[in-house]
């Protein structure tokens, strides 16, 4: 009865056929799919500033002035044809010496909230490296740096991180957060409003 | 041997001589059956052998090496220990046994019909010998008779004191090898070779010695074996992780914690609780022909009892007196029992004594009998002519209404029927022709039987009750004992039959039986139970074979079976559950050196790192020892369902399993201190 | 906390509405039933067994079986393995990758074949797109077949009675990727396109940013993969990050509905298993047992997260949100655990979060859980009959316990099996603590740990764990990329997969041949609490006793040591 079902043919053929099927019919699908419906996401939700891309919200991108919002630590410079991140043990005498170096950064930068503990987000390195978030606790933190460099009333920039927070979808999904990019992006056209 | 005192567990009988055959037993090649004492064994020796070193070179915690060394020592001599009791006990049985089986002189027939016959030792017959044997010679071996009749004391195997009457052809032939014949002779024909006897096997299995080992402890050893390789693997890769973790921990404190991981305390006694399971079985007077067999009682589904002789006491009856119209109760009892008087078949004494019970005082008169009526085939009627003359008939309806010569009333009718509708046998009493009533004989449950039958349901047991009588009389025999299914009517064919279709289902059927024509049913069922008494047909085709030759005696032989299962279970839960308290007492020991904070896992707070090791090494041989009893006696049984037997199991030896080490381990750590030898 | 909670909950109801009804559907495909999507597919598949000559109406014995499991594997290898080392000639390589070294490509083409995807490499820096397409996303496919399609037999073998044959792989197979992979990774890609993950087919874009410089931001055709690497308990990254790169999983949503995807067929199985024994208790019970240790990981795992690192808390830092190195801002700890729980529960090995990051004690979860053989839910299929192999033997000691040969569904449990289960039992140890106690020794070894003192022994614990129950997830300090572990993981990985199938089939097909015996009140309920409590115990005892001395000295040590305030 089993001593007659064949072996090498079968795995040669399923091997092809599968390799065809989920290997270029089943991406090339979906590509199509994908791209003529959402090609916005498809392509990488990329943001355009008079037609030149100056990033994705997706990825986050190194912001070093201080007229602008900071993102997370990166382990990789947020390079983002990379990712990843520091993977140093909580007990790493190496992380709490980067942490500590850069409470100590913050602290000199933001003179205003440098008595304040420093929100954990803004001193860890993210996971992927190129989290483009930060959490409120955190925007509001560099409100005062910020608004100080921009010349801004500090309630303005408040109101604009408020304006920018996003929160829990359906209320109880993921995190509050605020986009970096975003934030900037809107920082910049108030400042341009003036 | 029958009924005879269990001796104490520890009878310095059986003690004393157990003491240095555990020593015997250390010999490796004896251990390399058991993997897990043998790991123990070699793990002591390579102990014992960086004991001698350090002796030599003075190393460091030379003393505590020295006892960790001896103890492990004391974990395979226990278990050892365990396994020597066990046969011990089964060997005192064996030599009261053997003490029946002396050599016996024979007389040797040249053929059946010779006259004459030459004397020669029993250990020189042959199979298809034939043998004369006469009053007060010992039968010299296993035979079947030829020829002949003879009543046999069969006292030296069964106990039974009254003799039995054994004849050729039939379902009593056989005789056993040891056993004497008190009246007449017989001629038999040898069915054993020398050595092979039914007493030869049975002292054999008594002494372990060639006890098989049965499917579930095959089972049950190779999962202890994978587990003693895990925590080989364990122990073995414990001394890389800890030199990566900068610290070197002694070989000797591995091999501690490597005995004490793997199931030494299932391990050492499982043999001793396969003996001691079939020493319980030879107690209960059955002899098994394998272990498989004791096992698979333990897994019967369905329970085949031949109605007559186990659910009922066999012979019918008297239940009721059932007068007709215009007779009294009275006048039907005392007519029925002089017609019964000289009746001496059990149903004429059981009217008897039903009628005497009934009138409440001897009646006047039993002396009013002239003539004793004998049953004959002719008329079919028994009963007794009086002294004025009156004649009084009993006997099935048919013959007493033709011996009246008139037909049965309706009222007769009704009563008739209704006997018989509810499985009884209708007996009509007549005085000069006129019928007077009818007496209810009845098959007689035997008490206590429903109760049984409802213990059996309870541990998922089926009974099938299996009769030749008709469906309707066996209804309600079924109904009233309590059984959940009969087969009346039944053949041996048809008993086959019941066999194969309960097997095809996938059930277990476990069967007793004597007769020839059983032989075929036996040796079908997966558990057959010959009577000892039965034909040497039956006898072999059983798998266990009953001295007593009770037929309820099946249900005790699946209670050893599962009490057997049980035992092992349990110790390997306890064995297992353990082990968590043996690691918080070695783990933090061996690693505290490396990580101090790991002091923290040292919930029992053990005094000192080597005073953890060694107490909890101490508690691993101890509760060997502690146990032995209970794997002797095997765990307590009571008939319940599984998920009741389970929660209470694991309630004890899972949980208890879990505590009781770390209670013990304490103590011992306490009192080893106290002691100053650490 | 409390919106955490509530995510819990909300998962555990979504997982179980989804995997219920999914399971009956699986049920229906194994059994050769029609399903809704019979009229399209039908003809598809006979058309690829006509082709294939896989002689689908003929059952196969276990040892065929087995036989063809084991030949598609290799020729899977040889495919893969090909394709990795001649890339560079290959098309869709607009990065211009070079060949991968021998070493990292007989790691990643058994990865990939295994279903483990430990990745040593990083994806955005090593594979062209044809590899990942044609190499990697395949073996998604085919290797998460090959899992679904063997656990299915198995089943089929605790049921048949006095049958030789336990299915036709070639059936099988093909069935588990027509008939559920293939339509739920559609349904799943677009859903995540939709979220933002990449679909194309550019090198990479090129982004001038807010400050000025230039960013380059890789893509590609990410979510076609990711679909079925959560789907499929692959976990192979399309990028070196994983799940916590924001375009491999950018919303909370496409975060909910990746870690659905994770235990969405591993837990279809239960109630597939109930309705092809036709005693759906039976499902629930083991169901019942897989939730109990899933969620007592989570709130190991979720509790020493939420509690931010020790280490911090003589600094100046506000740790509302838990231990936040190594995780991400729109995910937070609720999220990171989970996840970390789903993907070492399953066999999926994705990460949303770095795992090297995590506090003692909330590392110490994820690796138990690969420790015990990811059987709590476990890879697509492979979880499943592993959870088999402990329910053989808990079922043995339970059985012995109440004096009856121990019983399974009506098949009595008796030495081979009982020998066929220890073996597969003996995969975990020698691969996590034999190959690990190397690891631990070995200079050549040693090089690659990052972390000193009892993180890097958990490093090295982690790795081995991984390999061996074919999850993939890394603490990815670990530098696995050297030949020493790219072999030695290779071989731990064909061990965890290849001696838990054979063997488990081996006890389908013993089984399969036996009579099965109704049920009485003698035979104990393998359904019910004490059952679920005591498989549950089996599973703690048996793994914790295996591995607690291992982990004393990794994770606990480190744990132990950082509440006395010690770095290492």
């Amino acid at each position: 009865m089993e001593s007659n079902t064949p072996i090498i043919r079968p795995t040669l053929v399923l091997l092809v056929l599968f390799t065809l099927l989920t290997g270029v019919v089943y991406p090339l699908a979906v590509w199509g799919v994908g791209q003529t419906i959402f090609p916005r996401e498809a392509n990488g939700s990329l943001i355009e500033v008079n037609g030149r891309v100056v990033g994705s919200e997706l990825v986050a991108q190194s912001f070093t002035g201080p007229e602008w919002f900071w993102p997370r630590p990166s382990a990789v410079s947020y390079d983002a044809s990379s990712s990843g991140g520091s993977n140093l043990a909580t007990t790493n005498p190496a992380l709490l010496a980067a942490v500590q170096d850069r409470i100590a950064a913050l602290r000199s930068a933001e003179s205003a909230t440098s008595k304040d503990r420093v929100p954990v987000d803004l001193v860890t390195a993210s996971g992927s490296g190129l989290d483009p978030d930060i959490t409120p606790a955190a925007a509001h933190f560099q409100a005062t740096r910020v608004a100080l460099a921009r010349g801004l009333d500090v309630g303005e920039v408040r109101r604009l991180i408020q304006d920018h927070i996003q929160g829990r979808t359906f209320g109880f999904l993921g995190e509050p957060r605020v986009n970096i990019l975003k934030l900037n992006l809107a920082l910049r056209n108030v400042q341009s409003h003036e | 041997m029958r009924k005879q005192q269990d001796t104490s567990l520890f009878d310095w009988r059986v003690t004393r001589p157990a003491f240095r055959a555990a020593f015997a037993k250390l010999d490796p090649r004896i251990m390399a059956k058991n993997p897990v004492m043998f790991v123990t064994e070699i793990v002591a020796a390579l102990s014992t052998l960086i004991f001698l070193r350090d002796l030599v070179t003075s190393g460091q915690d030379l003393a505590l090496t020295g006892q960790i060394a001896a103890w492990l020592w004391f974990t395979v001599y226990f278990a050892n220990f365990a396994e020597a009791v066990a046969e011990g006990r089964g060997r005192a049985r064996a030599d009261s046994l053997r003490a029946t089986q002396t050599e016996t002189p024979a007389k040797r027939l040249a053929s059946p019909g010779a006259t004459s016959h030459e004397v020669v030792s029993s250990s020189g017959l042959k199979p298809g010998d034939l043998v004369l044997v006469e009053v007060n010679d010992i039968v010299p071996a296993d035979g079947e008779i030829v020829e002949g009749i003879a009543s046999v004391d069969e006292s030296a195997i069964t106990g039974e004191s009254a003799p039995v009457i054994r004849e050729a052809g039939g379902d009593r032939s056989a005789v056993t090898g040891g056993t004497r014949v008190v009246s007449d002779w017989i001629r038999i024909r040898i069915t054993a070779k020398p050595g092979e006897s039914f007493l030869d096997r049975m002292i054999a299995m008594v002494e372990g010695a060639e006890r098989q080992k049965t499917p579930n402890e095959i089972a049950l050893n190779i999962l202890l074996t994978g587990m003693t390789i895990i925590f080989l693997i364990v122990v073995v890769t414990l001394r890389p992780f800890t030199a990566y973790s900068g610290t070197q921990i002694p070989v000797v404190f591995l091999v501690a914690l490597l005995v004490t991981l793997i199931p030494t305390t299932i391990g050492g006694l499982l043999s001793a609780i396969g003996i001691a399971g079939m020493d319980r079985l030879v107690k209960a007077n059955v002899i098994a022909k394998s272990g498989r067999a004791v096992e698979a009682a333990g897994d019967v589904d369905v329970l085949l009892l031949d109605k007559t002789g186990t659910i009922t006491f066999g012979a019918r009856m008297a239940d009721a007196f059932e007068p007709l119209p215009g007779v009294s109760a009275r006048e039907l009892a005392e007519a029925s029992l002089l017609a019964s008087l000289s009746d001496e078949t059990p149903e004429g004494r059981s009217i008897v004594d039903f009628a005497r019970r009934q009138i409440g005082r001897v009646p006047a008169g039993t002396d009013k009998v002239a003539k004793a009526i004998a049953f004959s085939a002719n008329t079919r009627v028994s009963g007794a002519d009086l002294t004025d003359g009156t004649q009084l008939r009993k006997g099935a309806s048919d013959s007493i209404l033709s011996w009246c010569g008139m037909p049965g009333t309706p009222e007769l009718r009704a009563i008739v029927e209704r006997i018989a509708k509810s499985g009884g046998t209708p007996l009509l009493v007549a005085r000069d022709k006129q019928v007077l009533g009818v007496v209810h004989l009845k098959d007689i449950v035997k008490p206590g039987i429903r109760e049984r039958f409802a213990e059996l349901r309870r541990m998922g047991v089926r009974t099938v009750m299996i009769t030749g009588d008709n469906p309707l009389t066996a209804a309600a025999i079924a109904a009233e004992a309590g059984v959940d299914d009969f087969l009346a009517e039944a053949t041996p064919e048809r008993k086959l039959e019941l066999i194969r279709k309960e097997q095809a289902e996938g059930k277990l059927v476990a069967m007793c039986g004597d007769g020839s024509n059983d032989a075929p049913a036996l040796a079908q069922a997966d558990v057959g139970v010959a009577m000892n008494t039965g034909t040497p047909a039956a006898r072999e085709a059983g798998n266990l074979i009953d001295l007593d030759s009770d037929p309820t005696k099946l249900i005790e032989i699946v209670l050893v079976g599962k009490q057997l299962l049980i035992s092992r279970g349990s110790l390997t839960t306890f064995s297992i559950a353990n082990d968590v308290a043996k690691y918080f007492a070695i783990l933090p020991a061996l690693f505290v050196a490396a990580y101090p904070a790991l002091d923290a896992l040292n919930i029992m707070r053990l005094a000192s790192p080597g005073s953890a090791i060694l107490s909890a090494v101490i508690f691993n041989a101890l509760i060997i020892i502690a146990l032995i009893p209970l794997a002797l006696r095997g765990v307590a049984y009571k008939p319940a369902t599984a998920a009741s037997l389970l929660r209470r199991n694991l309630l004890i030896y899972g949980l208890g399993g879990l505590i009781v080490p770390f209670i013990g381990i304490k103590a011992i750590d306490m009192i080893v201190n106290a002691a100053g030898i650490v | 906390m409390a919106p955490d909670i509530l995510q819990f909950i909300v998962y555990a109801a979504v997982v179980t509405g989804l995997a219920w009804p999914l399971g009956l559907y699986l049920a229906r495909v194994y059994e050769g039933g029609a399903t809704f999507a019979s009229p399209v597919l039908a003809p598809v598949e006979r058309a690829i067994h006509a082709l294939a000559g896989s002689r689908a109406d003929h059952g196969q014995h276990w040892t065929r079986y087995s036989l063809c499991v084991l030949a598609f594997s290799l020729g899977s290898f040889g495919f893969l393995y090909a394709t990795l080392r001649l890339q560079h000639l290959l098309p869709l390589n607009p990065q211009g990758f070079g060949p991968l070294a021998p070493d990292l490509a007989f790691n990643t083409a058994v990865s990939f074949v295994t279903n483990t995807n430990w990745q040593a490499y990083g994806g955005e820096t090593t594979m062209s797109y044809f590899s990942q397409m044609a190499g990697l996303a395949v073996q998604n496919f085919v290797s998460a077949g090959v899992g679904m399609a063997v656990c299915a037999a198995i089943i089929r073998g605790f049921f048949a009675r006095e049958q030789k044959a336990i299915g036709n792989f070639w059936v099988d197979l093909t069935r588990s990727i027509l008939y559920v992979l293939l339509p739920l990774s559609i349904l799943m890609t677009l859903f995540l396109v939709w979220q933002g993950v990449p679909q194309n087919f550019l090198a990479s874009v090129t982004a001038t940013t807010v400050e000025g410089a230039q960013q380059v931001i890789a893509q590609g055709p990410a979510a076609s993969q990711i679909a079925i690497k959560q789907l499929g308990t692959n976990g192979g990254g399309f990028w070196n990050a994983n799940s916590s790169v924001p375009y491999e999983n950018p919303t909370p949503l496409s975060n909910f509905a990746e870690m659905v995807a994770i235990l969405l067929i591993p837990a279809a199985f239960c109630s597939m298993f109930g309705r092809m024994v036709r005693d759906m208790r039976q499902g629930v019970a083991i169901f019942a047992a897989m939730g109990i240790l899933f969620l007592g990981a989570l709130a190991l795992t979720y509790g020493s997260e939420v509690g931010g690192n020790p280490a911090f808390a003589r600094l100046p830092v506000e740790q509302p949100a838990g231990n936040m190195e190594g995780k991400e801002v729109r995910f937070g700890v609720g999220n990171s655990a989970l996840w970390a729980i789903a993907t070492t529960a399953a066999s999926n090995g994705s990460v949303n979060s770095m795992h090297d990051s995590f506090t003692p004690l909330g590392a110490l979860a994820p690796m138990l859980l690969m420790q015990v053989g990811e059987v709590v839910f476990g890879g697509v299929g492979s979880g499943f009959y592993g959870m088999l192999s402990f329910v053989v033997l808990t079922v043995f000691l339970a059985g012995l316990m109440v004096g009856r040969t121990p019983e399974y569904l009506g098949k009595k449990i008796e030495a081979r099996e009982v020998k066929l289960s220890v073996i597969a039992f003996l995969v975990m140890p020698v691969g996590v603590l034999g190959l690990g106690a190397l690891a631990a020794v070995l200079p050549i070894a040693l090089a690659s740990v990052q972390d000193a003192g009892p993180h890097g022994l958990s490093e090295i614990l982690y790795a081995y764990s991984s390999a061996t129950g074919n999850n993939g997830s890394a603490f990815a300090g670990f530098g696995a990329n050297v030949p020493y572990h790219n072999t030695m993981q290779g071989i731990a990985m064909l061990l965890g997969r290849f001696v838990y199938i054979v063997p488990m089939l081996a006890v389908a097909g013993s089984l399969a041949a036996k009579k099965s015996a109704p049920a009485s009140s003698g035979t104990f309920p393998t359904h019910g609490p004490l059952f679920v409590t005591l498989l549950v115990a089996v599973i703690l005892i048996l793994g914790g006793l295996t591995f607690f001395p291992a982990l004393a000295l990794g994770p606990i040590a480190e744990h132990v040591s950082m509440l006395a305030g010690q770095t290492f």
